[in-house]
């Protein structure tokens, strides 16, 4: 099995899976637990000033389900840590003393003055974590209060509080982000120019679940009224994954280490994030939905996938950057067509009736008055439309042409390269 | 042993009231939210849908099933019951594994396919208990039809004719309304009273006159209807039963498995209902299975099933055929009755067994045996009365024992449509009854704006 030793910004953790900061990591209870399950390291939850925040007593999460009830999407307004500092503290270096090869972070979140981050942060660092997270992402509440995204949507701000944090501390820093913003680039720069040693994304989006169709008030409520949370899951990481792929391949954002958060589930959406340019992961969601034990699939199913593709957990970290890139650099001359396994297929007309309706008339419903699905290739533009809907893995596949005409456009197949740059129909074409 | 001397054992009491209460409680349980969230998760949503083809009535089944996963109980129950109003009854009765869900395109995926019965069950059950109402009726016509039978097909037309704003008397033969479905069908299929709740649903509508008690060819004829009526629709079922064509078949306990059924449908303690200690079966349609199966949940030792074809030819499914083996049921193929055996009371039944000749025919390989019985039912198919009809009822086409229809029921004879089991090209299946009586109601409704 390979070795899923992680170090990240020089903290080693016996694999790569951190738990994030959040009601999974409040207190020593569940910290020990997650430890004993076989968690690599875990980010404290969130660290306040005293007096600490209230919590409400009433429904703190909302989820978007399946038919099978199975959790898709997950929203929460939960507030930082209701303990007091010391009884925290007093857990924090408890744990440290107890998992020593196991990594902790302590995240924070205080208020914008430097005389509070040059108070609080040796005093937490005393505990001896090994890193600081500066919760910059937290979307409801303590933003109301001017902290968490309020401060991550203002890159000044992070850049402040990245310098105010690096002079105070002596272990590193990681700057947590979040993703309401129009682009992650500037609070990623931000906390690149202020000194910070990595940054961590995503943190929650802002997110109302639904409305109670009874009451037709929003869903939940306290106490009939509610606010807007974070929203994180497995619905997220696309949106995560995006993120993390252009800090990793923009040239001014790609030294910065980061960390990756935003709805892994298994281990695959663990690859996800390593081969996008992440250096480790952040779990919460899938911890709260199943428990702690999901690690041992995370572990094990990663572990073997680096056997079968002979690679080491470093080498598979940002292997998938290259491969993004913008739209305009695309090959405007690769053309792929979609084929149906007749073998496979089961005959539903799913993938008849999405072409037929939405896209471009490209899978017959009827052949020889027989029901038969076939893709018409001088229709198909090779959309994946179809692939998307199948219900039957591996049934419709793309297949290039390499040759001949595309019966489509009548043009040629050409093993030349051009993308829109070049492209007669572009105006601002680059010419020779 | 001197079979021709044994006393019947035929006596209520084999099986207390808890034990009964049991076999024949629901076979198939309802879904509840969550199993039906979960089924109807299943559903595809298929273009041009194979189930939906395979329909009978052609319910719109992915629709209704989209409709239960969104909890749109009462468009889904819209859905289903604006193309089949006994969908109620379907759910409960349909033989889905030869229909709809033998269509489904997740058997070609993974061999299970999507519970069509038990959703439409569930989407339907509500609007019954509840009695919601789904349908208005069109502004009145002024016209109005009388249908003779009230079972699935007389209903069904009645319904649909109710809703499109004619008046509608339906004149039926039992003291209850439903046909088979009160009376025919096997209990554990259609319990707590259903059939009468769908009943009372469809009249719900207005606009229905149910005549109950009345008989065709004794208290009214066709050509009375046909005179005070604007058109008739005839539903009448088949009325009488096959017999064995055997010396003896008027010993008791040579009974007509319908009729027993009908008892059984009836009767207020099972438990109490006479039932014989060694039953045999002669016949391998639905109604076969039913007796069988219900004779042994009563509580009789041995029942024999006994079927001059093999299981291939038998009219009852696989399904069916598996549930009859599962309760108890001892399946005998290829044979016939040849001698039924006894004084007064049948004793023992002696049949023949059966081979196909070289030319593919059914004959007799001279092998015999004897099953001992208390009870002998009969269950090989039902006749047309053609007798109520009325011999003044000329130009009424009737063809191999069954009224001649066209393709919307229409009969040979003016004004007259018709419908159900008493109709050609039938399968003897409550959902076909519904079409027919359906597609019929549509007709009459294009033939009486035309007049």
């Amino acid at each position: 099995m390979a070795d899923l030793k992680s170090t990240f910004l020089g903290i080693t953790s016996p694999n790569p899976f951190w738990l994030a900061s959040a009601p999974p990591t409040d207190k020593a209870y569940n910290v020990n637990r997650a430890f004993e399950a076989g968690w690599g390291g875990a980010v404290w939850k969130t660290l306040g000033e005293d007096p600490p925040i209230v919590n409400v007593s009433g429904p703190r999460y909302g989820a978007i389900h399946s038919n099978e009830r199975r959790v898709i999407g997950f929203n929460n307004i939960e507030l930082i840590t209701d303990r007091p500092l010391a009884t925290n503290l007093n857990e924090m270096r408890q744990i440290k003393k107890d998992w020593p090869d196991r990594a902790l972070v302590a995240s924070v979140m205080l208020p914008m003055n430097e005389e509070t981050w040059s108070k609080y942060l040796p005093m937490i660092e005393e505990t001896g974590i090994d890193a600081f997270e500066l919760n910059f992402g937290c979307p409801h509440g303590m933003s109301e209060r001017g902290m968490g995204a309020a401060v991550g949507q203002v890159p000044e701000y992070i850049q402040m509080a990245s310098e105010w944090a690096k002079k105070a501390a002596s272990v590193p820093v990681i700057v947590k982000l979040t993703p309401n913003v129009t682009s992650i680039l500037p609070p990623a720069k931000a906390a690149l120019d202020g000194g910070a040693d990595a940054v961590s994304l995503i943190n929650t989006i802002n997110s109302i679940m639904r409305v109670d169709y009874d009451s037709l008030t929003m869903y939940p409520t306290t106490d009939g009224m509610g606010t807007h949370g974070g929203y994180c899951g497995e619905a997220v990481k696309p949106i995560a994954l995006n993120m993390v792929a252009e800090i990793a391949r923009t040239k001014e954002t790609r030294s910065i280490p980061v960390s990756g958060i935003g709805g892994i589930t298994d281990w695959r959406d663990a690859v996800d994030f390593l081969a996008l340019g992440a250096s480790n992961v952040q779990v919460c969601t899938a911890a709260m939905v199943y428990g702690f034990k999901i690690i041992d699939d995370l572990v094990d199913g990663l572990s073997s996938f680096l056997d079968d593709k002979q690679l080491t957990l470093d080498q598979l970290i940002g292997k998938a950057v290259p491969s993004v890139t913008d739209w305009q650099y695309l090959n405007l001359n690769h053309v792929e067509k979609a084929v149906i396994d007749q073998d496979l297929c089961i005959q539903c007309g799913r993938c008849h009736v999405v072409c037929e309706d939405t896209s471009h008339q490209a899978i017959t419903h009827t052949v020889n008055g027989e029901r038969h699905f076939e893709v018409i290739d001088a229709e198909c533009v090779g959309c994946n439309l179809c692939v998307s809907v199948c219900p039957v893995d591996g049934c419709i596949t793309m297949q290039q042409l390499t040759e001949g005409t595309d019966p489509r456009t009548g043009e040629p197949i050409s093993r030349i390269k051009a993308n829109w740059t070049t492209h007669p129909n572009n105006p601002m074409r680059k010419t020779d | 042993m001197n079979s021709a001397k044994r006393q019947p054992d035929i006596r209520g009491n084999r099986l207390d009231k808890d034990e009964i209460a049991i076999n024949f409680s629901d076979l198939h349980p309802p879904l509840s939210r969550s199993e039906a969230l979960i089924a109807a998760d299943r559903c595809y949503f298929c273009y041009d849908a194979p189930c939906t083809i395979a329909c009978p009535t052609g319910i719109d089944i992915p629709g209704f099933i989209q409709k239960i996963r969104s909890d749109n109980l009462r468009g889904s129950a819209h859905t289903i019951l604006r193309e089949n109003i006994m969908g109620g009854m379907c759910a409960r009765v349909c033989p889905t594994e030869v229909l709809c869900e033998e269509a489904c395109v997740r058997n070609t995926h993974e061999e299970k396919p999507v519970e069509i019965g038990l959703l439409q069950r569930y989407a339907t059950d509500p609007i019954f208990d509840q009695q919601v109402p789904l349908f208005a009726r069109a502004p009145p016509t002024g016209k109005k039809v009388a249908v003779v039978g009230g079972g699935p097909a007389g209903l069904s037309c009645a319904h649909r004719l109710a809703t499109l704003g004619h008046d509608v008397v339906v004149f039926n033969r039992d003291s209850k309304p439903g046909g088979l479905n009160e009376y025919g069908i096997a209990a554990y299929k259609t319990i707590d009273d259903f059939a009468q709740k769908e009943v009372d649903y469809i009249v719900s509508i207005g606009g229905i006159e149910l005549r109950n008690n009345t008989v065709l060819g004794q208290d009214f004829t066709l050509n009375e209807l046909r005179k005070s009526y604007d058109a008739v629709f005839v539903g009448i079922g088949l009325g009488s039963t096959n017999e064995l064509g055997l010396d003896q078949e008027s010993l008791t306990g040579v009974d007509s498995a319908l009729e027993y059924i009908a008892e059984l449908r009836q009767a207020d303690d099972l438990s109490r209902l006479p039932v014989g200690r060694r039953v045999v079966v002669i016949g391998g349609g639905m109604t076969a299975i039913d007796i069988a199966v219900q004779s042994k949940r009563l509580g009789a030792e041995l029942v024999d099933l006994v079927y001059r074809r093999g299981p291939e030819q038998m009219g009852a499914s696989q399904y069916e055929q598996d549930l009859a083996k599962t309760n108890g049921v001892t399946i005998h193929h290829w044979a016939k009755p040849v001698e039924l055996l006894g004084d007064e009371h049948v004793a023992t039944i002696r049949f023949e067994r059966t081979a196909l000749d070289s030319n593919g025919r059914l004959s007799s390989t001279g092998a015999q045996f004897e099953l001992v019985a208390d009870t002998v039912f009969k269950a090989i198919g039902q006749l047309l009365d053609v007798g109520v009809l009325g011999a003044d009822t000329v130009g009424l086409e009737i063809r191999n024992d069954r009224i001649v229809v066209n393709d919307v029921g229409r009969t040979t004879l003016r004004k007259v449509w018709a419908g159900g089991d008493c109709v050609s090209g039938g399968d003897d299946l409550t959902v076909t009854a519904v079409q027919q009586g359906k597609i019929a109601a549509i007709d009459i409704d294009r033939r009486l704006r035309k007049e």
